[in-house]
């Protein structure tokens, strides 16, 4: 209890009127990290109380993000050394990608949470906890070579123009972590695609072995050379270039059964998802005329960002649809738009952040659309009786 | 008219009537120009000549236009306006004129003047008409100044061509900077507006609406 009596203590001091008042919210937001807050709704109509609230929301997605982190850091660890051609041991390999990796994630949180401090103190309002799991999440869709300084300008135009300028979490029409990564694709494109920045210290190596392509699987495909494609094992466990956390499907199933078990994300998302990209791909299949469009469906769910965007980005419970069957729309909508995009814009080999990011833009007319029709039918029903 | 009015006249367009943050009109040229300091510039005195002397002109003649052909008329004076200006631009700044493209035959679609001359021009004396016609053109201006800068100097590393930003910073020469090719796609231009519209009604919070 001994925490509990230095906050009760220091407490006068940043409540209103208080010496140091201006920080009050900053004050709720550690305590309330630390303490669940004892206030109670008012009196008045009915409540359904749970005792999962924003910040529990929260650390569950973080729990369900950490197989793919760990993961990527093992990944990007063994992708460097694979590149230079040496072998090390398992936990060389590891610490080399958590060397790597480690600086990202404390960018990525140092300046989204001082923004939101900032902000919060600005207006007066308490510190909101959804940049804890986008502060995880961006530096998992990034290449681990991507200088800092674009990581946190990533960070700054995600946080600031993505959502404070909306009214904060909650506000926003955007997903921010794929914000920010849209960001860096179009600000500085040359950190972000091509072959040689998905692996630690590729691009301006001396070192490399002979012979050695970093080109993620997705490259290879665009480039219609499916022979070279890794092996289906490999993609599935995630032993393929690409960023951070993205590679490892069976990682990320992991997490997904977290969220689904704990009810936080949305299973129709996912469901939908895959369905509307292996409808568009079977359809694709059957029309068929280059090797990878005849590519089998299947393969797209294991390649690039598709598994990680299904599981971690379209369900985000604030840009997706709100209304059930809108779920359903809008999971499947991605999917297809993602298919099209990889299979045929040239210019994009990865289409899933375009994908969401479209859809985020049109559930809320999804919505309106299925509460509309709702509301038809059951007038048409008021008339037959 | 008053010496304070006339003052008024001349710095509304400047704050709480500008025509960009306020009145939201030339949206599409100030997307269009703004990649660089130098076409922005050009393009802020061209609008300010045109709107100056169209205003000018227009307050002559109000008493004269028949109400029922009046934007006919207005079109003829602004066109004339805006064929003299890129005819003087080719003349002496050809670099420039080829930059702007159609973006100087298209002064005559801005709404800015339209605007002025039917809300100020056909209702007042010519001499407080020029000057809002002048102060209009510079208030439009400014803003497109402001943002040129901002893209220009993130975009290229330059202002008005001269390198600001070192070459030895860039990944290029082995440095760590790159430029940032987002700003220079007229979205970014749009947000940035946008941004400049955000501190504007911050500071000058009459314009906020309830």
């Amino acid at each position: 209890m001994r925490l509990r009596e230095i906050i009760e203590k220091i407490k006068p001091a940043f409540s209103k009127g208080g010496k140091l008042g201006m920080f009050s919210s900053t004050f709720e937001a550690f305590e309330s990290f630390i303490f669940v807050p004892n206030t109670v709704a008012k009196n008045k109509g009915s409540h359904i109380h749970d005792s999962i609230d924003l910040k529990r929301t929260m650390s569950i997605v973080i729990m369900a993000l950490m197989p793919a982190l760990i993961f990527g850091m093992w990944n990007t660890g063994y992708q460097h050394f694979l590149s230079v051609g040496e072998e090390v041991s398992f936990i060389d390999t590891f610490f080399y990608g958590f060397v790597k990796v480690l600086p990202l994630i404390i960018v990525s949180y140092v300046t989204g949470l001082a923004i939101e401090f900032a902000s919060a103190q600005i207006r007066g309002h308490e510190v909101n906890e959804g940049y804890l799991v986008t502060g995880m999440i961006i530096p998992l869709i990034m290449p681990v070579d991507v200088p800092l300084w674009i990581l946190a300008l990533s960070v700054i135009f995600a946080v600031v123009i993505g959502k404070e300028i909306f009214g904060g979490t909650g506000m926003n029409i955007w997903n921010p972590a794929l914000l920010s990564r849209a960001f860096v694709f179009f600000a500085y494109p040359s950190k972000i695609s091509g072959d040689k920045i998905w692996i630690a210290g590729l691009e301006n190596a001396q070192n490399a072995a002979d012979g050695f392509s970093g080109a993620t699987p997705l490259s290879y495909a665009a480039a219609n050379e499916i022979d070279k494609l890794p092996d289906t094992l490999d993609m599935f466990i995630g032993i393929i270039p690409g960023s951070i956390g993205e590679t490892s499907t069976i990682a990320i199933l992991l997490g997904a059964s977290i969220l689904i078990f704990t009810g936080i994300a949305s299973w129709k998302i996912m469901v939908s998802t895959v369905a509307g990209a292996l409808f568009t791909g079977l359809l694709v299949n059957m029309l068929g005329g280059s090797p990878y469009l005849e590519m089998p469906a299947w393969q797209h769910l294991i390649m690039g960002g598709f598994a990680f965007g299904a599981v971690f980005m379209a369900t985000d419970p604030v840009t997706s649809a709100q209304t059930e069957t809108g779920k359903w729309l809008y999971g499947f909508l991605i999917g297809v738009v993602v298919i099209i995009i990889r299979l045929f814009n040239p210019g994009f080999p990865e289409g899933m952040m375009m994908a969401i990011l479209l859809m985020n833009t049109f559930a809320p007319l999804i919505d309106h659309c299925v509460v509309q029709s709702n509301i038809k039918k059951r007038m048409k029903r008021k008339l037959i009786l | 008219m008053s010496s304070n009015n006339g003052l008024k006249i001349f710095t509304t367009p400047f704050n709480s009537g500008n025509p960009i943050t306020v009145l939201v009109l030339g949206i599409c040229s100030a997307l269009a120009v703004t990649v660089k300091l130098q076409p922005a510039f050009v393009m802020a005195i061209s609008v300010t000549v045109v709107t100056g002397f169209s205003n000018l002109i227009i307050s002559f003649l109000r008493n004269t236009i028949p109400n029922s052909i009046r934007i006919i008329v207005q079109l003829l004076v602004i066109a004339t306006l805006v064929i003299l200006v890129n005819e003087v631009l080719k003349a002496y700044v050809y670099d420039v004129s080829k930059q702007l493209s159609v973006y100087v035959g298209l002064i005559i679609t801005n709404c800015i003047l339209m605007g002025r001359l039917e809300a100020f021009a056909l209702g007042n004396r010519p001499i407080p008409s020029f000057v809002d016609g002048i102060a209009n053109g510079m208030g439009y201006g400014i803003i497109l100044i402001i943002v040129a800068f901002f893209r220009e100097l993130l975009g290229s590393g330059t202002l008005f061509g001269i390198r600001i930003i070192p070459e030895s910073w860039y990944v290029a020469n082995g440095g760590f900077y790159l430029d940032n090719g987002l700003i220079i796609l007229p979205p970014m231009a749009l947000i940035m507006l946008g941004c400049i519209i955000w501190i504007h009604r911050s500071v000058n919070q009459d314009l906020q609406e309830k």
